[in-house]
């Protein structure tokens, strides 16, 4: 098991925003978090970067212990996380921002390689790699966050609404990217609102409901169950 | 919609700050495309120029109302304070209202422990005691900083606004600091001229202007190199988005801590010079209006830049005396400044180039309605 949360409990001051939620990824799985709005995503997420602090349960990777582990160290560990909206540096360049991926490597040398990779999923970066990033479109700002955690080499990529924000197309061409990242050998945990196109990418996926997983399954099954169909696939 | 749509004013404001920018960011270029050799000797003869201009005294620049060679130093101490604050403000983008604590700290530590007459009477020469005040600088940055640097935003401007007022206060009411009354003989910087006469005297304030003017130099060098840094690229991380320079494994915590130390460290090297200029210092010295010029020499000149922060140093500090009308309304005027540039031109006079940037985001994040 490369991730392993049991019973997490997250509060913002009193109010609780997970209530006891537990799920696991496998090395080499693709797995979706999928909710509604304000269901708690965001807040897994940022608990399992160590964002947030977390008031019950565990975190475990790669069999050790990260619930007290300081954020800056589980992304020497393997974790990196491309985060919701436009979460870029930007008064930095492409360049820059793809170099801040880099910070917490101890290994530089592959630098250019890792470049290639992120510039072969999206040429698009490569084409703007000098431009200024806040001054880009929101798509390419997208594409921006997660290319900069991929430039981290992390052995589970934490992708936070990829879609979020854009076109149809877009988003058809970024969960093709989503699966080549996969191939590609990284571990996946997704969390999305799409869930048709993230139901069909992952391998499992849980929903989420107000802070409690209400049901996990193969993404084949949830896509085809009834009551997710109406509650999230809006067909009734 | 801004405030200054609503007032009108916005579009022809813009149009003129456009052409404003104009005239910044040409010479900007001009001047980076220069050869290198050129752009050296244009920089030497500059440095010349800086250091003649006590004895050359330009009728336009010099000072009817005071000793012009005094008013440089003191400008000179406030761009060496506007330098300190520029790393914590500027470079790491944490909004510290206390500033003028840290100044003050190295401003009482040369004076305890150098003045024959404070409680103390260690009576060590200045050169023992700017090692010393440096050094409880940065202790008192990390004191004030490691509670209150995990909080954000407006928490960390109020706290420091309260650090500030509480070195002041501590002085005021400690018989070690001297109280109200302050401490004199506070020693002055070493050096005898050919006559035997001390260098740095009580008649002649050019030595002391050489003094600010060299370790400005320094510090300009300096915290050019820390911006290039790996630390430097940290703080513009923290700057930008906090929670991203996280989630690149950026240890936001001890750099932010780094900063105020840094920050602190240039301000206790400012009051330490201030202090042997002086020879005598009370709490007045350090009232809290001292923490607001300070910002405002840094916000009004462009944060992060630092030819900006030491143009807006010397408008802060060198007006009130070329313009003696002005003095007594200068918190008036350059509190004002402060509030007119942040609702026209939070990125300064002249900005750096990121700055810009980074403002103009959050703008378009406030104005999608994003909670930022
Ligand atoms: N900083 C905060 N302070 C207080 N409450 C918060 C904070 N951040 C999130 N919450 C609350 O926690 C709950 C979960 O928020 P979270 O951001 O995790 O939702 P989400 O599933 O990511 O939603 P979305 O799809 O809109 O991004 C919400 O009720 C939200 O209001
Ligand atoms: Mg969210």
């Amino acid at each position: 098991m490369l991730l392993e949360i049991s019973d997490l409990v997250v509060a913002y001051g009193r109010i609780q925003a997970l209530h006891g939620i537990s799920l696991t990824v496998s090395e080499g799985e693709v797995v979706t978090l999928i909710g509604a709005n304000g269901a708690g995503k965001s807040t897994t997420m940022r608990a399992i970067s160590g964002l947030r602090p977390v008031s019950r349960g565990s975190i475990r990777f790669d069999g050790q212990d990260l619930t007290h582990v300081r954020a800056d160290l589980r992304v020497v560990r393997g974790i990196s996380q491309a985060p919701e909206g436009r979460g870029i540096f930007p008064g930095m360049t492409v360049m820059e921002n793809l170099e801040m991926g880099t910070y917490a490597r101890r290994d530089r040398g592959n630098f250019r390689a890792d470049l290639d990779r992120v510039f072969g999923l999206f040429p698009r970066l490569q084409e703007r790699r000098t431009q200024v990033a806040g001054t880009m479109s929101g798509g390419e700002q997208q594409m921006l966050t997660i290319g900069r955690a991929l430039m981290a080499r992390p052995r589970l990529l934490l992708l936070d609404e990829p879609s979020m924000g854009l076109a149809p197309k877009l988003i058809q061409q970024i969960f093709s990217i989503i699966r080549e990242i996969n191939t590609q050998g990284t571990t996946v945990l997704l969390v999305e609102q799409n869930a048709q196109q993230a139901l069909s990418v992952a391998d499992r996926a849980y929903i989420l409901e107000t802070g409690s997983i209400v049901k996990e399954g193969t993404g084949r099954e949830l896509l085809g169950d009834p009551a997710i169909k109406e509650a999230y696939l809006g067909v009734a | 919609m801004t405030i200054s749509d609503r007032l009108g004013l916005a579009d022809r404001l813009r149009a003129l700050d456009d052409r404003r920018v104009q005239l910044v960011t040409r010479p900007r270029q001009w001047w980076n495309g220069l050869p290198k050799p050129v752009q050296w000797v244009a920089f030497g003869a500059f440095a010349v120029l800086l250091v003649l201009l006590p004895i050359l005294d330009p009728p336009i620049l010099s000072t009817p109302d005071s000793d012009f060679p005094t008013v440089l130093f003191i400008v000179g101490v406030y761009c060496l304070a506007a330098l300190g604050l520029n790393i914590v403000v500027g470079l790491a983008g944490l909004l510290d209202l206390g500033y003028v604590g840290f100044y003050a700290v190295g401003a009482y530590s040369v004076a305890v422990f150098g003045s024959p007459s404070s409680q103390l009477a260690t009576a060590y020469p200045w050169l023992v005691c700017v090692p010393i005040a440096i050094a409880l600088a940065m202790v008192a940055g990390v004191v004030l900083g490691a509670p209150t640097l995990r909080l954000r935003g407006d928490y960390l401007a109020i706290v420091t606004l309260g650090f500030g007022e509480i070195v002041r206060l501590t002085a005021l009411n400690s018989g070690v600091l001297g109280g109200a009354a302050g401490i004199s003989d506070v020693p002055a910087p070493p050096g005898e001229l050919a006559d035997g006469s001390r260098l740095f005297g009580v008649i002649d304030a050019k030595p002391y202007y050489w003094l600010a003017l060299g370790l400005i130099f320094v510090i300009v060098a300096a915290s050019r190199n820390l911006e290039r840094s790996r630390v430097g690229r940290a703080w513009l991380a923290i700057r930008e988005d906090e929670d991203a320079a996280e989630l690149m494994g950026v240890p936001t915590f001890k750099f932010k801590l780094w900063a105020f130390a840094m920050g602190a460290a240039v301000g206790g090297l400012a009051g330490a010079v201030f202090a042997g200029q002086q020879g005598f210092i009370n709490p007045e010295s350090f009232i809290i209006q001292l923490s607001i010029l300070f910002l405002a020499a840094v916000v009004v000149g462009g944060a992060g830049n630092r030819l900006g922060v030491v143009v807006g140093a010397i408008l802060v500090a060198y007006l009130p005396e070329r313009f003696r009308e002005l003095a007594e309304y200068r918190i008036l005027v350059f509190g004002l400044a402060l509030i007119v540039m942040s609702v026209f031109r939070p990125q300064g006079l002249l900005p750096s180039r990121r700055r810009a940037v980074e403002l103009a985001a959050r703008q378009d994040q406030v104005e999608a309605g994003v909670n930022v």
